[in-house]
């Protein structure tokens, strides 16, 4: 197990400087270089191209990528072109943890409530908890997010206060521990709802086993029979999905984080890349890329905890 | 005990009455039926019935499968039948002034904010949703469960290059690899589900793998091994059949996803032009701050369309799965 992890430690280096390349391949094949605002004018060539030469960007591609690579191994991140004179580091020093706090807080919830509500679903097969699975599952994935987040704050902070019922949300900062409440369940949701229903067939499946039958046969209690046989082994697909999941959550999403006023780094994955602004897209992409290297590694290392047998 | 002996075994445990299975006197097939490799269902298969045919008789017995297939077929027809349909083009504007008309008995959706008929338009869109939500996800499955399949069966080496590759692609943010793809290839209907179904697979691959990690392991792959099967036919006979159940379910949930990125990408000029109708861009305009409180019929619609979709393929979806799972419910 620490020989495995160490090899795939020793990994996130040929991956992170792998999305580096791909990135600023892409980069290169839109165009401007985002040292301007888009569509400012009565800026003259001059400028632009002194501008560029500041940043580097009149350097040949790969001389670029290698000082780029060269200066994030040290923990430069350089300065964002849209928000200069200030620096990545301190951008996202400053957001990434809010974001980060918020994200975990959201995947506990959409994985408690998800698995539950999941199992449920699985053991009253074509019940009405199994129906409320699906409707919730529909409607976060055919509703936009921003949608969801509006209906949210017309019911919590509208529609309920006006009817005398309060329950204390603000929306703007997070103040206090109830302004969290809100965030949490808008940006839980959607992963709730996935976690549910990858729980439920699963468990589905997991019920039809022999070793569960086996189970029941020899008098084992029916709560005992899904905690110990059949939740793990349905366990591995609703592994798989939370890592991935915490490292899109924990990175902040621009709609939640723009409708509940929430100072964290999601907004700067869209505006960033509005802006082209490069450092600030090479530094999100990589954040969220070193994120999810860790967390598909913990999910590796899960699946061999749950199921011994598993072997790389 | 082997999986597949073992599920021949309990049907008489529970009292369900075995299939008749003849009499097998030939050595090699005995070897064959005990290594597992009939774990298609030919041995509880009875007489004359093809996996394919018994699966799509339990379909048609699922009266949620039906009703998913129903949903299904009606929503292809629209979309294959529309100018027959809608009562007007998909760009027509009945009236400018009208502009945000709710519901009558002559616009049963009401109208848009350019005046234009929402439930022609939501006609027209079922092509272009259809087709990017749906044949999208028919390439992830394609790209996505080999590769997959591939990293999860043979572990090591080939499982670390492949999913490396995986978070690579994975953490580079997908719309602006579509939209290098859409700028290089041109737009177009068929180059953006080409896109979505070239980038989206990775999580596909992913849910692969983990299945094929510890299904690997089982006792039924070892016995087909010690029986001399090899790699590839106990990818495809064991291993698949038996990782389709998150398979399905993510399928499912592609599908709005990818409407809605079809969305995104005409947001920024890449996707269909306007003003030709999808559902996602028919959210997307209704979304609008200005329209969402005083308006919200033109929200409701094309939300409709797209969860209908959704519901349909997940019915249909479970449906499948059951109907293909030869243990079937008890």
């Amino acid at each position: 197990m620490l020989r495995y992890s160490m090899n795939r430690l020793f990994w996130f280096v040929p991956t992170m400087i792998s999305i580096i390349i791909l990135t600023f391949i892409i980069l290169r094949l839109t165009p401007g270089t985002g040292v301007i605002p888009a569509g400012a004018q009565q800026i003259s060539a001059d400028t632009i191209a002194r501008l560029e030469r500041q940043y580097g960007l009149d350097k040949p591609l790969l001389q670029q990528m290698g000082i780029y690579i060269w200066n994030a191994a040290r923990g430069d991140f350089g300065e964002s072109f849209a928000y200069r004179p200030q620096s990545v580091n301190s951008i996202l020093s400053r957001t990434f943890p809010i974001s980060l706090k918020l994200g975990a807080y959201a995947t506990i919830f959409a994985v408690v409530i998800g698995m539950t509500l999941g199992v449920l679903a699985a053991v009253n097969q074509n019940g009405l908890l199994d129906y409320i699975s699906v409707t919730l599952a529909i409607l976060f994935y055919s509703l936009p997010n921003f949608v969801m987040g509006f209906l949210l704050i017309l019911l919590f902070v509208v529609w309920l206060p006006n009817r005398g019922v309060s329950l204390g949300f603000n929306i703007g900062g997070l103040e206090k521990p109830i302004d969290w409440v809100l965030p949490i369940i808008a940006l839980g949701a959607a992963p709730l709802a996935t976690i549910a229903r990858f729980t439920r067939s699963s468990v589905i499946e997991s019920i039809r086993s022999d070793y569960v039958r086996t189970a029941r046969a020899k008098g084992l209690r029916e709560r005992l029979v899904i905690m110990r046989h059949v939740m793990k082994n349905a366990l591995i697909p609703v592994i798989t999905l939370v890592g991935p999941i915490f490292a899109a959550v924990g990175t902040g999403s621009f709609f939640v984080e723009k409708v509940f006023n929430v100072p964290g780094m999601g907004p700067y994955f869209v505006e960033s890349m509005v802006a082209k602004d490069q450092p600030m897209i090479l530094a999100v992409v990589l954040v969220y890329g070193l994120f999810l290297a860790f967390m598909n590694l913990a999910v590796d290392l899960l699946y061999g905890v749950v199921d011994p047998r598993i072997r790389y | 005990m082997a999986e597949s002996q073992a599920r021949v075994a309990d049907r008489t445990v529970v009292g369900v009455p075995a299939p008749t299975v003849g009499p097998i006197t030939d050595v090699p097939e005995v070897a064959r039926r005990l290594s597992g490799l009939a774990v298609g269902g030919e041995l509880v298969a009875h007489r004359q019935r093809s996996l394919w045919g018994d699966a799509w008789r339990r379909l048609l017995q699922n009266k949620m499968a039906v009703a998913g297939l129903f949903v299904v077929s009606v929503f292809t027809l629209i979309a294959v039948f529309a100018p027959l349909i809608a009562p007007y083009a998909q760009s027509e504007v009945v009236d400018y002034r009208l502009a945000r008309t709710a519901p009558t008995w002559l616009w049963p959706m009401g109208l848009d904010q350019n005046g234009r008929d929402i439930f022609s338009r939501l006609v027209y869109g079922a092509r272009v949703s259809l087709v990017v939500g749906v044949l999208s996800q028919l390439l992830i499955l394609a790209i996505g469960l080999p590769i997959g399949a591939l990293a999860g069966y043979y572990g090591g080496k080939v499982d670390n290059f492949i999913m490396r590759s995986v978070d690579v692609v994975y953490a580079v943010p997908q719309i602006l690899l579509v939209m290098v793809f859409l700028n290089i290839f041109g737009p177009g209907l068929v180059n953006i589900f080409i896109a979505i179904g070239l980038i989206g697979w990775v999580t596909l691959a992913r849910l692969v793998r983990g299945q094929f990690l510890a299904l690997r392991e089982q006792e039924y792959v070892n016995a087909s091994k010690v029986a001399g099967a090899g790699g590839s036919s106990i990818i495809i006979r064991h291993l698949m059949p038996n990782s389709l159940t998150p398979v399905i379910v993510s399928l499912t949930f592609g599908i709005p996803t990818a409407i809605f990125t079809e969305a995104a990408l005409s947001f920024v000029g890449v996707g269909i032009l306007p003003p030709q109708a999808s559902w996602g861009q028919m959210v997307g305009d209704a979304s609008h701050p200005g329209f969402i409180m005083t308006d919200p019929f033109m929200l409701l619609f094309p939300v409709l369309a797209i969860g209908l979709t959704m519901l349909g393929f997940t019915f249909l979806g479970d449906g499948l799965r059951d109907a293909l799972d030869v243990r079937g419910s008890d």
